[in-house]
């Protein structure tokens, strides 16, 4: 079973509240949801749209063709209607948006009619249309109905009244003037309510607040502000700090002065926000102050697709910053993965005392992706190395840059009752006053950098899916890993036999987990959301491997399975 | 007992001799010894500059970050840790101009911060450039003719922004200004101490002398109420002839600190977190 309905409308038309509905039904009954939302830079109209893929196995991509079609507007038909399967269901309101159709598998409901007479409302179209939605698919009605319960309750028995009888006339209208059965039936299910749906923002968030995270500070910027926002959510609760900022560069600031204070502490931001932060990420590197950040990407340059999503800023985030010092950059490619990796992110800054950056994009970190668990014991906390009141017995010069083996020196947090310390953004000794020694600058450059290879110990392998040897690998990273397991899947499916090679862990990149030899006799495509196959560049400098050929798309929309395998048959 | 002897550093002071810096060291630390401020509990946070070298003078705990991002450094030290002395120190250049932003803002949020500016109306690290308090006609290299902004007034600024504690202090006058620290330090809220320093090396026009000549004190003698916010708009705009020093104008309202739940008890650095207490969030999403 694999069934995919698009609502497409305006954007203040609630094509939200309506996916949210269907998923929410869905993974209730244990099924997987996977729901990706297109929408527009807009508060009002444009075209808009989240499609809700559901499946009995787990899905993390967006399907090509669609088997339900709610148009909230006309916009929605023109543009959308192609997507549809051969045996497809368009669901609209001829009158209420201008459209007739003679095909039979297109429905007109009168979903305005239906939300004033029985709803007492014109808002209440959005719960007409679910019913409407799920009649098409013909479970259970009653579980949309505890779904409303639930979802309303706060606003009144009334409100939650109105929506259910709204809910239950649009069921019933399409049961009613269907010809056939109907098409799409998800198999009954009981309710068990143990799988989770959230967002890849919503997963960075919790691995960031789990980890403990206990500061944040943020400027608002598509596609990170969900992450500022659900933490603002939970910061009461949590006893988390949550400051907005003034801009982008006084956020960071703010988040090094935590952590050199010694809180965990992060900010997330897009590109062009980034762009604002790179000399104090600098500033992280040059003082050795932890520092998490994460770098939700949307199309570029300059302001680009603010709602769009893309993988073009990994070349930039690699090299951002003036001058040379360590940095490590992750990126995630489903929730389990991103909770995990923050943790990483924080523990890899503290240990090492410098900025981590995680890359999501929009794609990611808007989808909405169902998860079997979210495994709390998967987070560990390594401060690293700070020194107690303890651990310095007497009043003592202590030095903050102390030379060592590993290029870590052991921190001390201002207020410490046997030491101070100095921590400097210039050239500095080892006490951490300003130097112009040559020899001086010699060593702490290289300090510094010795860093790097602890570091690099510490990156993870790729995932290798299916495992062993294969001709044909489709090489991916971040975001990308559901739509390309998917690819890799139905091209096996197809008799190619493929594999796909999945980095999480980007950088400083460790060629030990990596298979050269074998990779010597596969053929590499690279899959990547930008224009010039960042990731694959990076690898074969890396590496020394030739890629093949890539399949690159910078149009701002995220991949389909079906774009990939068809692109895959043309090249190889 | 702490002692002047307590905030000696050996670190050796890059100034020119005569420069006004010295001066403001010195109140400094005699402000610290007056209020008891142990060492190790005070920070203070500086940008890029002359002004900014001064907590490598000084035994404490410094972070000296980068040009203009004082501020932010500051607030970030401060709500992680509210136990801490927090003192944010700068150049005109670091905290009128690239730090412009952060100045507003920092203002707003009355945050329990110190802010000292050493004001002499010239860029001297980067050797003797306008600056955004220099004054109307100041000759320097980048303006050959002679500035062409009238110079930003940083006090009138405050006053606007409702800044709690308003101030400026003079170099020449280290008693007065030790006092004025003191003051700013035990402020509840954000204080603005301008301190008009002399530069000898790029600033021939306000020198010593000049400030000498013209300084006087509103909160000696007078009737000067800081409270009345009017009043200190008017005070806030005389320059000339006459330049006024003291505190302008002060009011209490609420801290930022004092309006977060998350650290009424224990700072953020003293609480731990147990990852499993997380698992009723995630029923959430169920
Ligand atoms: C981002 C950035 N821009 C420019 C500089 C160069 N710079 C260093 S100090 C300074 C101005 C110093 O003037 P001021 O802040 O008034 O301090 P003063 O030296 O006069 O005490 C400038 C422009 C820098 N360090 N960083
Ligand atoms: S250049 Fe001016 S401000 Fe800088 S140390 Fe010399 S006298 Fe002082
Ligand atoms: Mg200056």
């Amino acid at each position: 079973m694999d069934i995919s309905i698009r609502i497409g409308g305006e954007a203040g038309q609630g094509i939200q509240s309506i996916s949210s509905i269907i998923a929410r039904t869905f993974v209730r009954h244990d099924f997987y949801v996977f729901i990706n939302q297109d929408f527009a830079s807009r508060i009002r109209g444009g075209h808009n749209f989240d499609q809700v893929r559901i499946s009995n196995a787990p899905v993390h991509a967006a399907a090509d063709k669609i088997q339900i079609l709610v148009a909230l507007d006309k916009e929605t038909t023109r543009r959308d209607i192609d997507c549809l399967a051969d045996n497809g269901i368009l669901l609209f309101d001829g009158d209420g948006i201008g459209f007739t159709s003679e095909n039979p598998n297109h429905l007109s409901i009168p979903f305005a009619q239906i939300a004033s007479e029985v709803g007492k409302s014109k808002i209440m179209i959005n719960s007409v249309a679910t019913g409407a939605a799920i009649a098409l698919t013909d479970f259970e009605l009653r579980q949309v109905l505890d779904c409303l319960q639930e979802q309303f309750q706060q606003k009144g028995p009334e409100t939650v009244e109105n929506n259910q009888k709204s809910a239950t006339a649009g069921y019933d209208f399409v049961r009613q003037n269907l010809k056939e059965k109907p098409p799409f039936r998800v198999p009954p299910a009981k309710s068990v309510r143990q799988k989770m749906l959230l967002t890849g923002s919503q997963a960075i968030a919790l691995g960031a607040m789990a980890s403990g995270l206990k500061f944040y500070s943020g400027y608002p910027m598509s596609p990170a502000t969900p992450i500022m926002e659900f933490i603002s959510s939970q910061a009461a609760t949590y006893n988390i700090i949550l400051e907005q900022a003034e801009d982008e560069i006084a956020a960071i600031n703010m988040v090094i002065g935590a952590n050199f204070a010694g809180a965990r502490a992060m900010t997330a931001t897009s590109g062009g926000g980034f762009c604002l932060m790179v000399e104090a990420l600098s500033l992280a590197g040059m003082t050795e102050t932890p520092a998490v950040i994460v770098v939700a990407q949307r199309p570029g340059p300059s302001t680009g697709l603010p709602t769009r999503t893309e993988q073009g800023d990994l070349n930039f985030v690699m090299h951002a910053g003036h001058g040379d010092f360590p940095r490590a950059i992750l990126a995630p490619g489903y929730p389990e993965q991103a909770l995990c990796l923050m943790s990483k992110a924080f523990n890899l800054a503290d240990k090492y005392q410098t900025p981590v950056i995680v890359l999501g994009d929009q794609h990611f970190n808007d989808a909405y992706f169902t998860v079997d668990e979210l495994n709390l014991r998967d987070i560990t906390i390594d401060r690293g190395h700070i020194l107690t009141d303890q651990d310095l017995p007497t009043p003592q010069a202590y030095e903050r840059y102390a030379p060592s083996e590993s290029g870590i020196s052991s921190r001390i947090l201002p207020g410490h009752t046997k030491a101070v310390l100095y921590a400097d953004s210039d050239e500095h000794t080892q006490e951490g006053h300003i130097t112009e020694s040559a020899t001086v600058r010699n060593q702490m450059v290289r300090k510094r950098m010795q860093k790097l290879k602890g570091l690099r110990r510490e990156i993870g392998p790729p995932e290798i899916y299916p495992s062993g040897e294969a001709e044909l690998v489709l090489l991916g990273w971040g975001s990308t890993h559901g739509v390309i397991k998917e690819a890799v899947n139905k091209l096996n499916q197809n008799g190619i036999v493929a594999q796909m090679v999945h980095y999480s862990e980007l950088f400083p990149f460790n060629p030990d987990h990596i298979a050269i030899a074998a990779l010597t006799k596969a053929k590499i495509i690279a899959v990547e959301n930008n224009y010039l196959g960042q990731f694959a560049e990076f690898f074969s400098k890396s590496t020394g491997l030739s890629v093949d050929q890539k399949i690159l798309k910078y149009d701002g929309r995220p991949f389909t399975s079906h774009e990939i395998v068809e692109q895959v048959k043309d090249v190889i | 007992m702490v002692t002047l002897e307590d905030f000696h550093s050996d670190d050796p002071i890059a100034w020119c001799p005569g420069c006004g810096n010295f001066s403001i060291l010195k109140a400094l630390k005699k402000a610290l010894v007056d209020i008891q401020q142990p060492p190790n509990e005070l920070i203070i946070v500086s940008g890029i500059g002359q002004a900014p070298k001064t907590p490598h003078y000084l035994r404490c705990n410094c972070f000296n970050g980068l040009h203009g991002r004082t501020l932010p450094v500051a607030t970030g030290i401060k709500l992680a840790n509210h136990k801490l002395t927090v003192l944010a120190q700068g150049g005109d250049g670091d905290g009128y101009g690239e730090g412009g932003n952060h100045f507003l803002h920092a203002m707003r949020r009355n945050i329990n911060i110190t802010y000292l500016v050493h004001n002499n109306q010239v860029y001297g690290l980067t050797k003797g450039q306008a600056s955004p308090t220099s004054e109307y006609g100041f000759v320097t290299k980048t303006t050959p003719r002679g500035a062409r902004n009238p110079a930003f007034n940083p006090l009138l600024l405050a006053i606007a922004c409702d800044c709690s504690f308003v101030a400026r202090g003079f170099a020449g006058e280290i008693e007065h200004l030790a006092a004025l620290i003191k003051k700013g330090i035990q402020h509840k809220g954000f204080a603005l101490i301008d301190i008009l320093q002399p530069c000898v090396s790029f600033n021939r026009v306000n020198t010593f002398k000049w400030y000498s000549d013209r300084v006087y004190k509103i909160d000696v003698n007078s009737q000067y109420d800081a409270a009345d916010r009017i009043n200190a708009f008017e005070k806030a705009q005389e320059w000339g002839d006459k330049i006024p020093i003291g505190v302008f104008y002060r009011i209490q309202r609420p801290t930022l600190e004092d309006q977060i739940p998350a650290i009424a008890e224990k700072p953020l650095v003293a609480q731990q977190t147990d990852p499993a207490v997380f698992s009723e969030l995630l029923e959430t999403f169920k």
